[in-house]
């Protein structure tokens, strides 16, 4: 239907409606579900088994910030996934759990996560439905039971008739609850940085020389794991960090097939401004220590990624020069807007 | 005296024949209630938690603390050779030995004699990889399913035995044997889903009407879970909590399950 058409309408009942009550209240926005980014491709997200409604996300964003999830009622997901840090656990390498436990991992954003056809560092989850249980019931994280979360839920004074208004009754199942937080998962949607408008072509956002040389560095050298527009392709690889005390062997402890030992999954690249640390276990600090990891530090552990060690040299040269065009692009990666998202907040 | 004795043995066959005439007529058309009873034992022993003293294939003594297990997609094979297979909904259990309410599969199926019965040690890939919303019951993560379930790297544990052993020499001697894998979602996984399939013949066929309810009783020794095709050593593996290790006791315990009897 065309937009005119719709304004007039709502005008029309706006009208009618001031006449009857003879105030001017102003209507407050609608409430708009998931949206695919136009220069976004479809998303992987099954929307058809969970519909994003007002009501089931809203729940999940209450869900997501409640405390109760945890076994002393401390720690929600909101206290390792920072909205003002893209939903990561900023200025920890790795996360900091309940009891100040520490895992081994660091937590990636909660970001675009509707394109991700596998979650966590391993690709261990492969339904986001799924996913809140990890958390939950690991003993460094929440250390809670599900069915404890559940019986605590259900006892509350809110619970039932928010998940009533969600889902049309009190009952508190185990699929109302994790899609709903599925449901504000996927809505943590980041597509408003300056890449994003140049792509879309909205205002006349450009790109400045540097970031245009930049771009195009990226798309040569990192694109193919990084790849434009999410700056990832979703797979597992090892890009030659050194192996750790930790030992951590990815994606070889989802499927134990030794070809997969030291791979873990390609991060996106944006949102890095907010982002740090980096790297599976949050090992380096700055973008500057990114970069000189792949030009100087890669190492040649076992499956290391063949893109690393072309020409039968480890990484990828960069000149100074290089670099600086590539951080100049990155940062055109940050979406602002994303960490001040008055619907996904607290 | 010979004259007698085969006199009575064909008065036998004939009695049995005729019998066998009256037998009752089963009609496919009516569903009837079957129970497949899971009767958890050691050897020669009832399993009795916490207090029993084992021996396994390896000469080590052991209790047992916990044994769970799920049996799922049940199929039965009539004198005929037709297989019914119970609808997928209603196919799935969760034996806790620890609960005597979840000893018995309780399946319907249509009247009928039957020969064989086969099931799934385990949960199917396929409903492994369902959407939580057709994961209930015995399946639900925040139910029956809590501790039978890998949240870390999505999956149902199929097969799970926790106890005690003064041959370990840390951790205050506890074992966890959970054995799980059900192929991957995308990349191959470890897959350690078992099909049993048991004649019933030799020990007593079911009679399944509507009238009765029948049940096949079947012996489960842990003992065979332990031994058999690899004989595990609770001085050399303790725990087991993710797939590849768990290979061989899925291996072994393929012929844990027997058919004891069946009473009809
Ligand atoms: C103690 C800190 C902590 C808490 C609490 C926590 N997380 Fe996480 N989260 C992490 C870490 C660390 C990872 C990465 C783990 C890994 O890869 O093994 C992660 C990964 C994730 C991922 C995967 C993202 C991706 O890109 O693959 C999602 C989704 C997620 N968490 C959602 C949640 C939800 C929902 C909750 C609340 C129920 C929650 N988290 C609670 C630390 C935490
Ligand atoms: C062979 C594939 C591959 C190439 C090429 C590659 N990367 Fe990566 N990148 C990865 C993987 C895999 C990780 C995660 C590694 C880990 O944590 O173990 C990663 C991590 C990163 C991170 C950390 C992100 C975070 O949130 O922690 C940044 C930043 C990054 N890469 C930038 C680049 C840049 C810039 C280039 C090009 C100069 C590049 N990468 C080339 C595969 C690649």
């Amino acid at each position: 239907m065309n937009r005119k058409y719709w304004l007039f309408i709502i005008f029309f009942l706006a009208g009618i409606y001031a006449c009857q009550k003879e105030v001017t209240d102003t209507i407050p926005a609608p409430f708009v579900g998931f949206q695919k980014p136009t220069n976004f491709p479809e998303p992987v997200y099954h929307f058809n088994t969970n519909t994003v409604t007002k009501d089931g996300f809203e729940l999940g964003r209450k869900l997501f910030y409640e405390t109760m999830l945890s076994a002393n009622n401390t720690i929600s997901c909101g206290s390792c996934h920072i909205q003002t840090a893209a939903f990561t656990h900023h200025g920890h390498t790795v996360s900091h759990g309940i009891f100040d436990r520490m895992g081994t991992r660091n937590s990636p954003p909660i970001m675009n996560l509707a394109w991700n056809s596998s979650f966590m560092w391993d690709g261990g989850i492969a339904d986001l439905d799924l996913q809140a249980v990890a958390p939950i019931t690991n003993h460094l994280e929440m250390d809670e039971t599900m069915p404890n979360v559940l019986n605590k839920l259900r006892s509350s004074p809110q619970y039932p008739a928010l998940f009533k208004k969600a889902y049309g009754s009190e009952d508190i199942t185990t699929t109302a609850f994790l899609k709903s937080l599925s449901q504000f998962m996927a809505m943590c949607v980041s597509s408003n940085s300056k890449y994003d408008s140049v792509m879309r072509h909205q205002g006349n956002a450009t790109f400045t020389a540097d970031e245009l040389a930049g771009r195009e560095l990226v798309k040569q050298k990192c694109g193919n794991c990084h790849q434009e527009p999410l700056f990832t392709d979703n797979s597992f690889r090892n890009n030659g960090l050194a192996i750790s005390m930790v030992n951590d062997e990815g994606r070889y402890l989802v499927t134990q097939n030794s070809a997969d030992r030291y791979r873990f999954k390609v991060p996106s690249l944006r949102n890095l401004a907010y982002t740090a640390p980096y790297m599976h276990d949050g090992r380096l600090l700055t973008l500057s220590a990114v970069l000189d990891h792949y030009t100087t530090q890669v190492q040649n552990t076992p499956n290391l990624d063949p893109l690393l060690q072309q020409n039968s040299t480890l990484g990828i040269p960069l000149t100074a020069e290089e670099k600086t065009r590539i951080t100049a692009f990155l940062n055109t990666l940050n979406d602002r807007s994303f960490l001040f998202d008055k619907r996904l907040s607290d | 005296m010979k004259k007698f004795l085969s006199i009575a043995v064909l008065s036998t066959i004939l009695l049995s024949s005729c019998k066998k005439d009256s037998t009752p007529e089963y009609d496919p058309n009516v569903k009837a209630d079957l129970s497949v009873e899971f009767d958890n034992i050691a050897g020669t022993a009832d399993l009795q938690l916490n207090t029993g003293n084992y021996t396994n294939a390896a000469g080590e003594s052991f209790k047992v603390t916990k044994l769970k297990y799920y049996v799922s997609n049940f199929k039965l094979t009539n004198a005929n050779g037709t297989v019914y297979t119970v609808p997928q909904n209603d196919s799935y259990f969760l034996i806790d030995e620890s609960d005597p309410a979840t000893h018995e599969a309780e399946l319907s199926v249509p009247e009928g004699e039957y020969t064989s019965v086969s099931f799934v040690l385990g949960v199917d890939s396929l409903r492994n990889t369902m959407d939580v919303s057709q994961r209930t019951g015995v399946l639900d993560v925040s139910g029956a399913a809590a501790d039978m379930y890998w949240s870390w790297n999505s999956g149902y544990i199929f097969f799970k035995m926790d106890g005690t052993s003064p041959s370990i020499p840390a951790m205050g001697g506890v074992f966890q044997y959970h054995v799980g894998g059900f192929g991957g979602y995308s990349s191959p996984q470890p897959n350690n889903l078992k099909t049993i399939t048991l004649d019933l013949t030799a020990r007593g066929t079911p009679k399944v009407k509507a009238s009765k309810s029948t049940n096949i009783h079947l012996m489960v020794d842990i003992l065979k879970a332990l031994g058999g095709t690899t004989t595990m050593s609770f001085a050399t593996i303790a725990m087991i909590h993710s797939a590849a290790p768990g290979t061989p006791v899925a291996n072994n315990y393929t012929n844990m399950i027997r058919h004891d009897h069946t009473e009809n």
